[in-house]
């Protein structure tokens, strides 16, 4: 068993409520931080733990947070980016409705080492029950003291607010998120000016993923040292997983990083090998817009290293022949997929989803979209292949938000290891509805 | 103040100033071309990414390069910083991306559209764009909606260069039309079909880069290169009054304001001015207006044909020359 950090006591019955929370040992955090620990103290810690954003870019938190602009007589902010859309990603669903004080504890040991006195956390629309949930949760906090004014006797005061997105992707992106969060439209901004030095309300704002918020009480409660230990490198800590797809137990797993991905695939202890017995023919490692690698690659990187469960270790070998650990949704294919149907929906997804700012994105995304639409209903054309190849370059890093890599990896990677998959889609459309295709690439 | 150099032509420009600024402070062919970016309206640029140049070197203190293109619009200078645009193939080609996406799913109905000549996707799309498009799927329609007596708005023509929307923004009183839905199906429009009432409304069709904002009064009147530009002025409550007129014979057909050589207005006028003053007693004519920007819409010019012609031959010999 690895060790657990945010999901150690999710089995105790009645952990959401803030009696059962407290017997075990939680807010301890905060009472430990706010009365015996200056701010920059704490986030020293952080920076020792070297805790890295879980929300799928992975920058560094310590450094996020020492980034942040201190001018005098100005607001802080933190905002609690829980608007998970990733497609294929649940993990801070799972961890907000069953233990929501983590996030809460989380947040107030935090927001003292950053010292905002206003806190928020932004939750999607779709997740409205769950936001019913965390308002409990603070309701209870702020009965007992741990939020308002003069928290446990100390002279820091803290409020939280929920808010509620009303379901779109682009406001996961921090900017679009802080526009939303202000009442507008949710757009991303062009930076600079980062949130640290210009966020909500134009002050300082630090965004950080629900996953990584709930990371730091532990880190204050044992030190930084003790959670750089767990993991391996520079991936430090554990790591939520939303695995999905096609394995025998599909749900959220806390893994400490380090750990082989065939371990994670294959072992009882978490996915439990692949669905019906069959062959494993492709894993998107970390949310539908890293790139997606076939078996071979997902188990062995290409200097025949196994490839384990940590950022570096995936992003092994660049784009080429390797992916990221992104948000962690671990999605899982077997043999039976189709790719090409499976970059569709995706496409169709980013189409759906693109704010319609910059031109690359938001005519790119629709052009990918219509031409695989065309090679699904088997009238693709010769050459489609290679458009799409031109057209995910184009808009590759040109866009202002990561929205457009976002849709663009997908595509440049299932061309890059599935080419054989689009042509024959392409060359034999009457045999799509057969699948004879595929049986036969997998032979 | 900081020290730049852009295709090797170096030049100190204040702190602050945008790469696209330090550009056009040196001129000539390799100032990058710019269709959301407006000189005079604030936090303008950075959505349409034609402007995207390389940044070889960040700046003396930090010499790393940017590591993705950078919009020229929004990204100041550093002192050291060095820059390719037009030297750098990576450039070249992401503005071609860039130009084709602009297309896909433009009407290209320019034979009908008012602002061809002066239209600033043509010149762009002249200068970056491919000759054969690459798009085989029905081009995006959009219902046609009334904005007000004034104003023709062509939705299928816009761009989404917000420029409209910041000079509502910026310079009347009130905005009533914004971006409405996301994606590649989000359009300009009021809200519930409000007509765009103010006194400086006007002037979203001379911000307008592309033909999507024309005015109603000069609809299908002539081309525009077949119009005589003339700087003029009178006396106006409620703006500076300087215009510049495009006449036809005697005939008055169209009011705008002065335009510099990037296409962009150098002060706003009033409606009253641009709509309703069309008789030439209204006007005193100070001379012809001397057109800089490279366009059909100067080509009428012979000052500038010729111009034009010495600075290719020249071209033309130098290349020759370095040959030999």
């Amino acid at each position: 068993m690895g060790k657990k950090i945010l999901l150690e006591h999710i089995n105790v019955p009645g952990i959401k409520s803030l009696d059962v929370y407290r017997q075990n040992g939680g807010y301890a955090s905060v009472e430990k931080a706010l009365k015996t620990m200056a701010p920059d103290v704490i986030v020293e810690e952080v920076k020792k733990s070297g805790l890295r954003g879980r929300g799928g870019a992975g920058f560094p938190t310590g450094m996020k947070w020492s980034f942040l602009a201190k001018p005098e007589g100005v607001e802080r902010y933190l905002v609690v980016n829980a608007d998970e859309s990733e497609p294929g990603t649940f993990k801070d669903r799972y961890l907000m409705e069953k233990i929501p004080h983590i996030l809460i504890e989380g947040m107030i040991t935090s927001s003292f080492a950053l010292g905002a006195k206003t806190s928020c956390i932004y939750i999607r629309g779709e997740y409205f029950y769950v936001s019913r949930i965390l308002e409990a949760a603070i309701e209870e906090a702020y009965a007992a003291g741990l939020l308002g004014k003069n928290i446990l006797g100390t002279n820091f005061s803290h409020d939280i607010f929920v808010q509620v997105g009303a379901g779109a992707y682009i406001c996961g992106e921090e900017t679009a998120l802080l526009e939303s969060l202000e009442g507008k439209r949710g757009n991303p901004r062009i930076k600079p000016p980062f949130p640290a030095v210009a966020g909500l309300y134009g002050c300082p704002t630090v965004v950080n993923n629900v996953e990584t918020i709930a990371s730091v009480p532990y880190i204050v409660m044992n030190g930084g040292d003790d959670y750089a230990k767990i993991g391996i490198g520079r991936s430090t800590g554990t790591k939520l997983i939303s695995a999905s797809g096609h394995i025998n137990k599909p749900g959220v797993y806390e893994i400490e990083m380090g750990i082989t991905v065939e371990d994670f695939i294959y072992s009882e202890e978490y996915c439990g090998g692949i669905l019906n017995g069959k062959k494993l023919k492709a894993v998107v490692a970390g949310g539908s817009s890293v790139p997606i690698l076939p078996a071979d690659l997902i188990l062995k990187t290409e200097k025949g290293e196994p490839r384990l469960m940590s950022y570096e270790s995936l992003s092994d070998g660049g784009f080429a022949t390797g992916t990221m650990l992104g948000s962690g949704g671990f999605m899982v294919y077997d043999e039976t997929t189709s790719i090409v149907k499976n970059l569709y929906t995706f496409a169709r997804f980013y189409h759906h989803e693109s704010c319609g700012q910059c031109s690359p994105c938001r005519e790119g995304t629709g052009w990918m979209e219509k031409i695989l639409h065309r090679i699904v209903e088997g009238h693709g054309k010769h050459g489609d292949t290679d458009l799409l190849w031109d057209i995910q370059r184009k808009i590759e890093g040109n866009t202002i938000c990561p929205l457009g890599d976002a849709a663009a990896w997908p595509v440049a990677s299932a061309i890059r290891h599935f080419r054989a998959e689009f042509e024959e889609y392409i060359n034999h459309p009457e045999r799509i509805k057969e699948f004879k295709h595929l049986q036969e690439l997998v032979s | 103040m900081a020290k730049v150099t852009i295709d090797g032509e170096s030049i100190e420009v204040p702190d602050g100033t945008t790469i696209l600024q330090a550009a056009r402070m040196i001129g000539g062919d390799n100032v990058p071309p710019a269709m959301c970016y407006h000189s005079k309206l604030k936090t303008s640029g950075g959505y349409c990414r034609t402007c995207i140049v390389k940044v070889s070197k960040g700046s003396d203190k930090d010499p790393r390069p940017m590591p993705k293109l950078v919009p020229s619009c929004r990204t100041t200078v550093m002192d050291g910083m060095e820059v390719q645009n037009n030297t750098s193939p990576e450039v070249l080609e992401a503005r071609r991306g860039v130009v084709e996406f602009l297309l896909i799913n433009h009407p290209l109905d320019c034979p009908v559209c008012d602002q061809a000549g002066e239209c600033h996707l043509q010149d762009l799309g002249y200068e970056n764009g491919a000759a054969k498009t690459r798009y085989d799927f029905p081009r995006r329609k959009f219902n046609m909606i009334d904005i007000g007596p004034n104003i023709k708005m062509h939705m299928t023509r816009c761009i989404m260069c917000f420029r409209c929307v910041k000079t509502a923004d910026q310079i009347t009183d009130n905005r009533v039309h914004g971006m409405l839905f996301r994606g590649d199906a989000s359009e300009i429009s009021t809200y519930i079909e409000k007509a765009i009432v103010n006194d400086f409304s006007g002037n979203m069709i001379d911000v307008c880069p592309v033909g999507a904002l024309t005015d109603k009064t000069f609809r299908f009147k002539s081309r525009v290169w077949f119009t005589k530009p003339m700087d003029a002025h009178r006396d106006c409550k409620k703006c500076s009054g300087k215009v510049a007129l495009w006449e036809k014979g005697n005939e008055v057909l169209r009011v705008t304001s002065r335009k510099d050589k990037w296409g962009e207005s150098e002060e706003w006028i009033c409606n009253e001015c641009r709509f309703d003053k069309k008789d030439i007693k209204d006007w005193v004519i100070e001379g012809p207006r001397h057109i800089d920007r490279h366009s059909v819409i100067s080509l009428n010019h012979y000052e500038n044909v010729v111009a034009k012609l010495k600075i290719d031959i020249a071209k033309q010999q130098k290349q020759i020359v370095d040959k030999k």
